[in-house]
């Protein structure tokens, strides 16, 4: 088919699904049926057009021009790709995961998440084919809107705190800082469409460019740099598995993607090498990178400890972005899709404790390794390759991250990043450890989850549809790591 | 066929005569839906001359009519240009919609004896409204203004049915409102003193000239002071709250729409062609006093709509800080300061309209448009409130909505003037609209209803004409061409800049 429609189908697919999905609303099987046949159907056509992609295609279409001069306008490069690939296979099995889950907690209004995740869905893949600046900021918001719901999903004074901070901050900084960075780039260029080598060379004063970076850095919100990180940890009243897909993988990648577009794309690498408008990042990034961490060790609850250490991680990207060095920016877009995979099982193991147990502190959690040992067994992988071991994918792009370290002679940034890894195994590995080596703190706790088999007392896990996804995705950041040589090959055009 | 050439000629005189002749005739209809059925008929077709307008002036250019046959300056002249055509279709497109819409509300608000004089009263504030636009003479545009004040009034008052406070609303707005239409008659006769016409294509060739005259100095004052009041410029904003809360509901969406951003626009005129100022007295009080006037009210406004319970008076307090823009985008005198101006204009009565209309249908079922009143309205009248939510992010300047256009283009004009500061203030207010408008949208979506309140949704005669101005934030969210390019049209020849 024509990749210029597939193009505009992967905005539209999920959006006709949401028609579906309403007029399905009162029969449940049904309108799961339509979320995953639309999850499917997505990713095929997200995996037809990599075929493209990778023989060289740059497939586009304009949909419509909004303002004379600033059209809404697809087109697809390697970075996008990578990013629609990822958030489009997880929300496959998340889907699966998002049944299990909302039936296993009897959730209300589940007819609106459906909806509301499947909007998210589009908005994710508007903002990973957007041809320009402009056209991405309108999905970026869009994502941000449609997320509201689901972040203020259970309706309690709880959820509507969270979900004001979590919206509050995310249009403030993007209204305030990111649209004015907007403006003033398409003022200075004349144009805000994303080139090869960035656009912005002879066009701004140099000693201006660290205040235009700093606007769009702190405009991000989603890629939750400090101090404009706090949404993060409040959107964790959300339901699990919006946290997981997409606060573990659509929105806050969808926040570091735009880092890495606007630093290739708008700026271009080697203006940001040549001029060092980039190392106040270098210091605001590492700042976030180490202080989320320590924060992240403090945590007992699980979602808010898996939060922080989000955070950390997508300082990470950041922070590869500002050394503005080829590995760097390989290995932030690596680790879009390798933290992606560990931290979506993460939250699902997360979720199947909790659906299991209702236990969210990790204090309570001793024992429970030996009762839901395929959830905890993903939870270790998934664990192991954010830290970064082989042979998980993890290694892999914190390698290349070191390496664009070393490659600009910034020894402290890779002292950093391996403090960092140290911490990683501080706040992530007593987790295991307490279930699988600390006896259980009640006697004999009595499961929740509908799956349980009395027959045998051992095992208690979460229903299947919980447990089977995490271990998916676990297996995944194994495959990966034996696969990240082919992202590579994918993202090589973007720094050439 | 004939017939249709023979009546195109004069359809600028049609636009104003055929509303203001009709004014009368729905007087004396009185008896049941006939005066809102033939108000309805009257706004549709004036809709439909502005629309021939357009379409005229797009293709041949500004359209120039001597009523009469007296040519100027001595007989009153019609001018339809790319500046005011936009802001015909604005009024009589908006008064098309809600005309439409008033039917049921106005059953539901309005005593049966002053139906038809409600309506009476609209048609005659619907012609003065296109009487001010398209005059091409001061004298004139003052007896249009006075039409529309004096209507406006009626129309305010006609709230009393539902709250007694709509009367000393309409008698506050009475006492503001002849200050304002007197200072700016008293302008219009100095400058007929010194020029001796009153022809606004006259005065554009002979005030310049004598800019350094004292007299025209004072006239400048009166005339801006006199048009400030009438637009609700911060501090002269007073009336516009209470006016905008008791009206009724059909009113108020009529009046916040289009009554104030008509007067921006004389107010544009008189600035940018009759005195044109490019230095001195003038242009120092559009740096020193619309401006600073413009930014205050645009923050001040904003942080007191936050605070309001009820809905009515907050969108009348935003109103007052989105006038601010407004007058923002006037008091640069740059081509793009006042594209973003008319731009807001046209954008921002499609969503106040649209938000009030909102408010109607809330008025209509539940007869309370408090804080306490919308609560649990998210499920019990789901499509009102979506009419309202969109209307609100379009407030907000949400990307694909008209108000993120109107954003755009204030934010690059003040860029472009090298006033960050300001581009700071406008984004400020714009995160306040985000807590006033997020706080309607919790009450309504995340709050229970109160116990035992059964509501259905409204009646589709008024969803439907609500909807045509949500999809209409919309359209010209999404497509902005035709606005932008007419905005950027008129900014550049009122300022006298060549395409």
């Amino acid at each position: 088919m024509n990749p210029s429609f597939l193009l505009a189908a992967t905005l539209l697919l999920p959006l006709v699904g949401t028609l579906f999905i309403a007029l399905t609303g009162s029969r449940p099987n049904l309108r799961e049926a339509v979320t995953l046949v639309t999850a499917g159907l997505l990713a095929v056509i997200v995996y037809s057009l990599l075929q493209d992609v990778l023989a060289g295609a740059r497939p586009a279409v304009t949909l419509v021009e909004v303002i004379p001069g600033l059209p809404m306008r697809l087109e697809i490069e390697p970075l996008g790709m990578l990013f629609a690939c990822v958030a489009s296979g997880l929300w496959i099995v998340n889907s699966l995961y998002s049944i299990g889950y909302m039936r296993g907690n009897h959730e209300h209004q589940q007819t609106r998440f459906y909806i509301c995740f499947a909007v998210a869905i589009s908005s994710a893949m508007g903002i990973a084919f957007a041809g320009n600046m402009f056209t991405l900021f309108i999905f970026y918001e869009v994502l941000t809107l449609s997320t509201y719901p689901l972040v203020a999903h259970k309706e309690t004074e709880e959820a509507k705190r969270g979900a004001r901070v979590y919206l509050g901050l995310l249009i403030g900084t993007s209204i305030g800082f990111q649209m004015v960075a907007i403006i003033w780039t398409e003022l200075a260029a004349g144009t805000l469409d994303f080139a090869a080598g960035g656009i912005l060379r002879g066009k701004v004063d140099p000693t201006m460019l660290p205040f235009l970076l700093a606007l769009y850095m702190f405009g991000i919100g989603k890629a939750a740099l400090m101090p404009f990180h706090r949404w993060l940890p409040s959107a964790m009243v959300a339901p699990t598995p919006v946290s997981a897909l997409l606060h573990a993988v659509a929105v806050v990648k969808a926040g570091v993607f735009t880092v890495l577009k606007v630093v290739v794309y708008i700026f271009g690498i080697d203006l940001l090498a040549e001029t060092g408008a980039s190392h106040w990042l270098i210091g605001v990034a590492s700042f976030t990178l180490i202080v989320a961490s320590l924060v992240a060790l403090t945590r007992d609850n699980l979602k808010a400890r898996l939060a922080y250490s989000t955070i950390s991680q997508l300082a990470y990207i950041v922070l590869g972005a500002a050394l503005a060095s080829t590995y760097g920016i390989l290995g932030g877009a690596l680790h879009i899709a390798t933290h992606a995979l560990g931290k979506i099982t993460l939250f699902m193991c997360a979720g199947a404790i909790y659906v299991a147990t209702h236990k969210t502190e990790i204090s309570e959690m001793d024992g429970l390794g030996r009762r839901m040992p395929f959830t905890y067994g993903a939870f270790l992988i998934g664990a192991l390759s954010i830290i970064g071991l082989p042979p998980f994918a993890g290694v892999w792009s914190k390698w290349y991250l070191a390496m664009g370290a070393v490659d600009t002679g910034m020894w402290l940034v890779v002292a950093i990043y391996m403090i960092s890894s140290l911490l990683n195994v501080a706040y992530l590995i007593p987790v295991v450890a307490r279930g699988f080596f600390r006896p259980s703190a009640e006697p004999a706790p009595q499961s929740v989850g509908a799956a349980a088999a009395p027959a045998r007392s051992g095992i208690q896990e979460a229903p299947l549809l919980c447990v089977l996804p995490p271990c998916l995705t676990a297996a995944g950041c194994i495959v990966l790591f034996f696969y990240a040589d082919e992202v590579i090959a994918l993202l090589r055009p973007i720094v050439q | 066929m004939t017939a249709v050439a023979a009546v195109l000629p004069h359809l600028p005189v049609l636009q104003v005569v055929v509303p203001l002749i009709s004014a009368p005739i729905c007087f004396l209809l009185r008896r049941g839906d006939l005066p809102w059925a033939f108000a309805t008929l009257i706004s549709w077709l004036a809709f439909a001359t502005s629309a021939v307008l357009l379409s005229t002036v797009m293709a041949d250019g500004p359209i120039h009519y001597e009523i009469g046959g007296w040519a100027p300056p001595w007989g009153i002249e019609y001018v339809v240009d790319a500046t005011n055509v936009l802001v015909l279709l604005l009024v009589s497109g908006i008064g098309a919609v809600v005309s439409t819409y008033a039917r049921r509300s106005v059953l539901a608000e309005i005593p049966a004896s002053q139906r038809g004089l409600y309506y009476t009263a609209y048609l005659l504030c619907l012609a003065g409204l296109l009487g001010v636009t398209i005059t091409g003479d001061a004298f004139n545009v003052f007896v249009f203004l006075e039409i529309t004040s004096l209507s406006s009034y009626v129309l305010v008052a006609s709230g009393a049915g539902i709250d007694r406070r709509a009367l000393t609303a309409s008698y506050n707005y009475l006492v503001m409102g002849t200050v304002g239409a007197t200072f700016f008659v008293i302008g219009v006769g100095l400058l007929y003193m010194v020029t001796g016409t009153l022809n606004i294509a006259d005065l554009h060739e002979r005030v310049p000239p004598l800019l350094h005259n004292r007299t025209i100095h004072v006239a400048f004052g009166f005339i801006v002071v006199g048009l400030g009041l009438k637009l609700a410029l911060f501090p002269l904003h007073t009336w516009l709250p209470n006016a905008y809360t008791y009206a009724p509901s059909s009113g108020t969406a009529f009046l916040a729409a289009t009554s104030t951003k008509v007067s921006v626009y004389v107010l544009v005129r008189f600035l940018f062609v009759v005195f044109a100022p490019t230095s001195g007295l003038m242009a120092l009080t559009m740096d020193y006093v619309l401006f600073p006037l413009a930014v205050i009210g645009m923050m001040a406004a904003t942080i007191a709509a936050i605070y309001q319970y009820n809905l009515k008076r907050l969108l009348a307090y935003s109103s007052i800080a989105q006038l601010g823009y407004m007058v923002l985008g006037i008091s640069y005198g740059t081509v793009d300061g006042l594209t973003a101006a008319i731009l807001h204009l046209f954008n921002h009565a499609l969503m106040k309209g649209a938000l009030f209309l909102a408010l109607g249908c809330v008025m209509l079922r539940v007869g309370d448009v408090t804080m306490h009143g919308v609560r649990g309205l998210g499920r019990q009248m789901p499509w009102t409130m979506a009419a309202f939510v969109v209307g609100g992010l379009s407030l907000i300047g949400v990307p694909l909505t008209v108000g993120f256009i109107s954003k755009w283009y204030l934010v690059t004009a003040a860029l472009e003037d090298d006033r960050w500061w300001v581009a700071g203030f406008i984004m400020a207010s714009s995160l306040l609209a985000v807590i006033y408008i997020w706080k309607v949208v919790e009450a309504a979506y995340l709050r229970e209803p109160p116990a035992g309140r059964t509501i259905r949704e409204a009646p589709l005669a008024m969803l439907v004409p609500t909807w045509m101005l949500v999809l209409a934030n919309i359209w010209f969210g999404v497509d902005a061409d035709l606005t932008v390019s007419v905005a950027r049209t008129a900014a550049m020849s009122l300022l006298g800049v060549a395409p």
